[in-house]
């Protein structure tokens, strides 16, 4: 798009320049969807948010939530410990580990110590009930704990052993669920009926309590369960069409209960019915590693384009209705404060006070938005 | 009896013919000229409490007010410990990190912030004066399902933010980042003081500005940046830009090097007596040269060994204090502060 618009440009200067250039200007304003034009929304970053307790560490914040009272959930990967293969020697390594913190960020407690299933963390959410639920992608498993923080229900089951084989041949496929587990019968990525879930990454709700889980990196699917964990059926493969998925990375739900799918990989997010019929996709807001809806009557959608784990591209989030018209963006990539590494998860429980859990910055930061402060000038272009 | 006695003279002729092969390493060619540094060691200078062992103490620096740091590669991964001047035992930092595995270095920045660089996760860490983590620079390969599914490129690792077992950390006077990167990497990396890539150089190989093992890394006032290309044995000089400037072939093979702070500067590096206890090097290694920034040798001290004031391959040094520096090494388990009397230096012997 840069480049066709330099080349009229340097063609307009040549010839009918001024016209041309009234038309790339027209162009330009003419499309709010376009999300360069999207207006800055201003805002904060609470320095120091959670305190930790001495001896105490945050590895990486890949999961934040908060439930009803306001208390802040970290899924990190860290903590107590297994033996693992690193870059190409068999290393001793650190697990995920689950804290909760006040409104505040003072700590209150760990949940799930040394727990079979946490092994390495992706995402956490509460749900209305204040149950926490966590997704392990390496023990492939969805874990609902109560309020209590007492297990409740499980999705998924542990591999029962594992084999360390030698380092990948250079040059193999990225992202190959290859060792994952054991042996796993090649699939398109629509994964077994059930919950047999390869690298999942996220979950979701519905207002009946169903249940919808992003699965994930080695299948690539949405599996929809019952309240009470009976499957009832998954939709997707790999792929680039509508209604399959290059992984399907983040998920949410809104109060209609259709299903918004960060399909990262295809740079889209989708938009499913509640029973998984394709309704939309937005292509306007790059890579979608994080989505979440507010509650409310008037439910917003946010979804960030997080820069990559090695690079300092991208790294905003966009704020969109849920039909997907960008009211505005926020944020860019770095470590300082009000920076993102790789934001992994958003929690938006509360329309202006985000919390977002970086990948690289091993960093949860509570975000306060200031919609009411969004510069004037870019808006009214935008609209 | 006696068939015994034939078997260990069988022994002891096999091991040396095969120790012959591998070849002596030669003297450092300051070696023999390079006056000797008279230097006392403290007996007994870190007091650890009861349950509390170092490992291979790899890395070692000092903070503003003397505070001793040592993270080593202990059992269970890697712990940072410091100590205060006295080498009292203050605390513990960092215990169970995500990101240590395998400890390589640790330096202390003009803030007293502490950097540790570890070779395990290829990450740098960088702690408040405090102890909590505020900044990080690369990224600990994923290992979900309990192995690596992402691949290791080695190429891949070489992008501007990610380490292939990085060595060391060294930074200019406005805060600017250098990292020597690494053992698979052969490379320097330069970074803004908020951690946003700048430039990089190098390459493996033996020309001019190429590494072969870059592992420890120093500046100087003016913000060059000295190299200890230990497997070239040649420590390079760049300017700030990462400009190749000169190198010094002179001081055997730079293990390690540190620069003095204050209105005239010193580089030490360290000829240290190899990992891979090969005793034909034994007499040839383990001496630390003091140096001019240009590269003249001032002076010597130290040989290899395992007693106290002897080295047995020293991987880190600090010289906040020109006469008193604090050395780690590998094979000793054991940090040593060293007194330097360089009034009392002897003639060339």
């Amino acid at each position: 798009m840069t480049n066709t618009l330099r080349s009229l440009v340097l063609e307009a200067s040549m010839k009918r320049r001024l016209l041309l250039v009234l038309v790339v200007g027209a162009l330009l304003f003419a499309s709010p969807l376009f999300a360069q034009s999207a207006p800055e929304i201003p805002y904060d970053s609470a320095p120091n948010l959670l305190k930790l307790p001495d001896h105490l560490y945050l590895g990486e914040a890949v999961g934040v939530a908060t439930n009803s009272k306001g208390h802040i959930y970290v899924y990190t990967r860290t903590g107590s410990v297994n033996a693992t293969l690193g870059t190409n020697r068999v290393f001793v390594r650190s697990a995920a580990r689950l804290f909760e913190f006040d409104q505040t960020g003072k700590y209150v407690r760990e949940i799930g110590q040394g727990l079979y299933g946490l092994v390495f963390a992706h995402t956490v959410r509460v749900d209305p009930q204040d149950n926490i639920w966590v997704v392990d992608e390496g023990s492939n498993m969805v874990i609902k704990f109560d309020p209590d923080g007492h297990v409740v229900m499980t999705m998924g089951r542990k591999p029962e052993a594992i084999t360390i084989p030698a380092a990948p041949a250079p040059g193999a496929a990225a992202g190959s669920p290859a060792g994952e587990g054991g042996a796993r019968p090649a699939n398109n990525g629509a994964g077994v009926p059930g919950d047999n879930f390869n690298r999942p990454t996220d979950v979701a709700w519905d207002s009946a309590g169903n249940i919808f889980v992003s699965d994930g990196y080695g299948n690539s699917r949405v599996a929809k369960f019952d309240k009470n964990g009976k499957f009832i059926k998954s939709w997707g493969t790999r792929g680039t069409e509508p209604g399959q998925f290059n992984t399907p990375h983040s998920i949410a739900v809104d109060a209609q209960g259709n299903v918004y799918v960060g399909d990262r990989g295809n740079k889209r997010l989708q938009v499913f019915d509640n029973d998984g019929n394709p309704k939309a996709q937005y292509t306007n807001v790059g890579a979608p590693w994080a989505v979440c809806i507010t509650p409310g009557p008037h439910q917003y959608l946010y979804s960030s384009n997080s820069n990559g784990t090695a690079d300092f591209d991208n790294g905003e989030i966009y704020k969109m209705e849920l039909d997907g018209r960008i009211v505005g963006k926020f944020g860019t990539a770095g470590k300082q404060l009000k920076e993102f590494g790789s934001v992994h998860e958003i929690d938006c429980r509360k329309e202006n006070e985000i919390y977002v859990g970086e990948i690289t910055n091993w960093r949860v930061q509570k975000l306060t938005l200031h919609p009411d402060k969004v510069e004037t000038s870019r808006t009214s272009a935008a609209r | 009896m006696k068939r015994g006695f034939g078997l260990s003279v069988l022994l002891v002729l096999f091991a040396a013919s095969s120790l012959a092969q591998q070849g002596a390493p030669s003297p450092a060619k300051a070696f023999a000229t390079a006056p000797d540094i008279p230097y006392d060691s403290a007996p007994n200078f870190l007091k650890l409490p009861a349950g509390l062992y170092l490992g291979e103490a790899v890395a070692v620096a000092t903070n503003s007010k003397g505070h001793v740091f040592a993270y080593t590669r202990s059992g269970e991964a890697s712990r940072l410990f410091e100590f205060d001047q006295n080498g009292t035992f203050v605390r513990e930092i960092g215990q169970g990190l995500y990101g240590f595995q395998m400890a390589h270095a640790v330096r202390v920045d003009s803030q007293d912030n502490i950097w540790a660089v570890d070779e395990g996760t290829d990450m740098v860490i960088k702690f408040n004066p405090q102890g909590r983590v505020i900044m990080l620079l690369g990224r600990r390969p994923e290992s979900h399902g309990f192995v690596p599914t992402t691949p290791v490129d080695r190429a891949a690792r070489a992008k501007p933010y990610t380490f292939g077992r990085p060595t060391d950390i060294a930074w200019d006077a406005s805060g600017n980042i250098f990292i020597s990167d690494g053992y698979t990497n052969s490379r320097v990396v330069k970074y803004d003081k908020n951690g946003k890539f700048i430039k990089d150089v190098g390459s493996f190989g033996t020309a001019p500005g190429q590494f072969n093992t870059p592992h420890s890394i120093a500046t100087d006032a003016q913000g060059n940046v000295y190299v200890a290309d230990r497997g070239n044995r040649r420590i390079q000089v760049f300017d700030n830009d990462l400009n190749y400037k000169t190198s010094y072939d002179n001081v055997g093979a730079p293990w390690s090097v540190c620069i003095t702070p204050g209105p005239h500067q010193y580089l030490y590096s360290s000829n240290s007596y190899p990992d891979n206890n090969n005793s034909n090097a034994f007499n040839v290694t383990g001496e630390v040269y003091k140096m001019e920034l240009d590269g003249t040798v001032l002076g010597k001290f130290g040989k290899a060994g395992k007693q106290l004031k002897e080295f047995s391959t020293i991987h880190a040094m600090d010289c906040r204090n020109e006469n008193e520096l604090v050395v780690g090494e590998i094979t000793s388990w054991r940090i040593q502060k060293i007194t330097l009397h360089p009034q009392v230096q002897t003639s060339s012997r």
